[in-house]
């Protein structure tokens, strides 16, 4: 109690260092991130009337009329639809991928862990636009290396075009989850394998028995992050558009925001964000329920 | 294998960590098949080659001609042109191209620097002082974190544009001063590494609040203060739509829109095809050298601050 008390009056004597540690990032904080979203808000209720057909338009409060719009808008919601398909493959892949990968590193299996490691994480140093023109030549029929594929399988058509985005996104992120699931299995203390070891369980037995478990955390803090990746899915489509006609201005729901807003329908648009931003955190903030009800139990 | 089992252990009183790194490997090798040793190393090489192939190809094809791009082997070396390629592109328009480099090296550079020392003396106050609203303040931070840059553009877009202020270099440098993810990383690493006892006695010899964080808290921060500046960077240099749907006036854009757009010109501007490739060579080479030269604070970085 009175190590609190303490620590009070401490806090009112440091007023002044108080406020020069936390008013840059307050204030920034404020104007970048709440303003905007509140401002979004405000915008998303209002409607565009005119006086007449050529009337001057005028912004009036609308209620939740942009709403029902969002509701019935078909194309935003197949574009929701088809990240959420795109998720429920790329997501376990991507991560089932890095999870092997990590245990690998951290198995005495492997020599030269330290080049693996980094070969592995340099494609997150690719922005992924770049990333996607790179694969987007990788995929073409005629420029590609790997014709002799390119040429019978189309990467680029409909059908494929939304797994050959997935691969991209693989490519660039598995490394970097990796990499955290990788910092977790080195946070195990050693001891806890060591008896498991004298019993003479093997190196498969002690990472699907021991390890796994332990980097259950680091799978769910990767996991909600892919999701929050999956849904803002922009940057690898806007840039195939360039290379399939397959890709339409609707093909994901920050694609569909950005046409709807260039338009200009900016209160449809801004309706779209704020649902778009409320159904991502309603899902990353189930899967961490959900897993921890998982663990616990 | 009384003899295999006691030196493992006797090593890892010294060094837990590396006995279970390469350095155990010959102990364990007796007990872990040849089949499971082959099979992992085969994963590995596997892997490398899909991780790496693509950037490979990048290189080598930035270094061939216009003639042998399409006619030579496409991931071995034709003719060495990558000079006279890079001299081309940086002769087109009037070096457009490194303007946006210039350009990306501000808004990342400077920005993630800034960034980074105001989220880390945020970071520090919420560690190390109490103050009411404190808890709700950092979780207040904590939820910025799960808010993703893109959902934040078109608000960003509409705030500005009631000020009159896109299609400015404040419209993508200013929102890049935020990290929330960096404030959450110093607090942890805060709480963590900077000893109460250690600001006490900063106050007994007099020194202000302000001046120990700079003089002594940030030493002891630099590995959380590495991986923030880092992962910052990155985000800025990689961000796309707020440049994307905020900037008009090419000059201003960062590299990655400049690509973007000569990308979709390919179709009725051939040659800018090869300018491309060489352009995304070059917009990638200052990222990877970069986490390559900061890797040792950036590892441990992650691995102290990232999953608590």
């Amino acid at each position: 109690m009175t190590d609190t008390a303490v620590r009070k009056s401490r806090g009112i004597r440091h007023r002044g260092a108080l406020a020069v540690f936390l008013v840059p990032f307050g204030a920034l904080f404020a104007l970048f991130y709440v303003i905007p979203i509140g401002y979004a808000v405000y915008q998303s209720l209002l409607v565009v009337e005119r006086d007449g057909t050529f009337g001057p338009a005028v912004q009036v409060f609308g209620g939740l009329t942009q709403y029902i719009a969002v509701f019935e808008n078909e194309a935003f919601w197949s574009s929701i639809g088809r990240v959420l398909l795109f998720g429920v493959v790329q997501v376990p892949i991507m991560l089932g991928v890095a999870l092997i990968l990590a245990l690998l590193l951290d198995s005495p299996l492997v020599r030269g862990s330290k080049f693996f490691r980094l070969a592995f994480f340099a494609p997150y140093a690719v922005p992924s636009v770049i990333a996607a023109i790179m694969w987007g030549f990788l995929y073409s029929p005629n420029l590609s290396p790997f014709t002799g594929v390119t040429q019978t399988v189309d990467f680029l058509s409909a059908e494929s075009v939304l797994w050959s985005i997935a691969n991209v996104v693989t490519w660039v992120y598995v490394g970097y989850n990796m990499l955290i699931i990788y910092s977790a299995l080195l946070a195990i203390p050693s001891e806890i394998y060591e008896a498991a070891r004298l019993d003479g369980a093997s190196q498969f037995r002690i990472a699907w028995s021991i390890k796994i478990p332990l980097v259950v955390p680091a799978l769910v803090l990767t996991g909600i992050f892919s999701i929050i990746g999956t849904l803002q899915l922009l940057a690898e489509p806007q840039v195939f558009q360039s290379f399939s006609s397959a890709v339409t201005s609707t093909f994901t729901p920050n694609l569909t925001i950005y046409s709807t807003a260039s338009i200009p329908n900016i209160s449809l648009a801004a309706a779209m964000s704020v649902v778009l931003a409320l159904a991502t955190f309603v899902l990353s903030f189930t899967v961490l329920k959900l897993t921890q009800r998982r663990t616990a139990a | 294998m009384t003899a295999t089992t006691a030196s493992p252990r006797s090593a890892n009183a010294v060094t837990p960590r590396r006995a279970r790194g390469s350095g155990s490997s010959q102990h364990s090798g007796i007990r872990e098949s040849a089949v499971s040793r082959t099979i992992a190393m085969a994963v590995m090489v596997v892997a490398t080659l899909y991780f790496l192939t693509p950037i490979w190809w990048l290189f080598v094809a930035s270094s061939k001609t216009r003639a042998d791009f399409t006619t030579t082997a496409p991931l071995w070396f034709a003719d060495f042109a990558l000079f006279e390629n890079i001299a081309a592109l940086f002769d087109y328009r009037n070096a457009v191209f490194l303007r946006w480099l210039a350009n990306s090296a501000l808004y990342a550079g400077i920005g993630a620097l800034i960034a980074t020392i105001i989220a880390a003396m945020a970071g520090y106050a919420i560690a190390k002082y109490t103050f009411r609203g404190r808890e709700t303040l950092f979780n207040v931070i904590l939820g910025g974190v799960l808010v993703p840059a893109t959902a934040l553009a078109l608000p960003l877009f509409l705030l500005f544009s009631q000020v009159g202020a896109t299609n400015t270099i404040w419209a993508v440098f200013l929102p890049s001063l935020v990290s929330p993810f960096g404030v959450y990383l110093s607090r942890i690493y805060a709480a963590a590494s900077v000893p109460d006892e250690i600001i006490e006695a900063a106050r007994i010899d007099g020194a202000g609040e302000v001046r120990t964080f700079f003089t002594v808290a940030t030493r002891l921060m630099a590995p959380a203060l590495v991986t923030i500046f880092l992962f910052q960077f990155v985000a800025i240099w990689n961000n796309f739509f707020l440049p994307l749907i905020m900037l008009r006036d090419e000059s201003l854009f960062p590299v990655t829109l400049g690509l973007y757009v000569w990308n979709t010109q390919v179709s009725q501007i051939p040659d800018i095809r090869a300018l491309v490739i060489i352009g995304s060579l070059l917009s990638i080479i200052p990222l990877i050298l970069t986490f390559l030269g900061l890797q040792r604070f950036w590892q441990s970085g992650l691995a102290n601050g990232g999953l608590k």
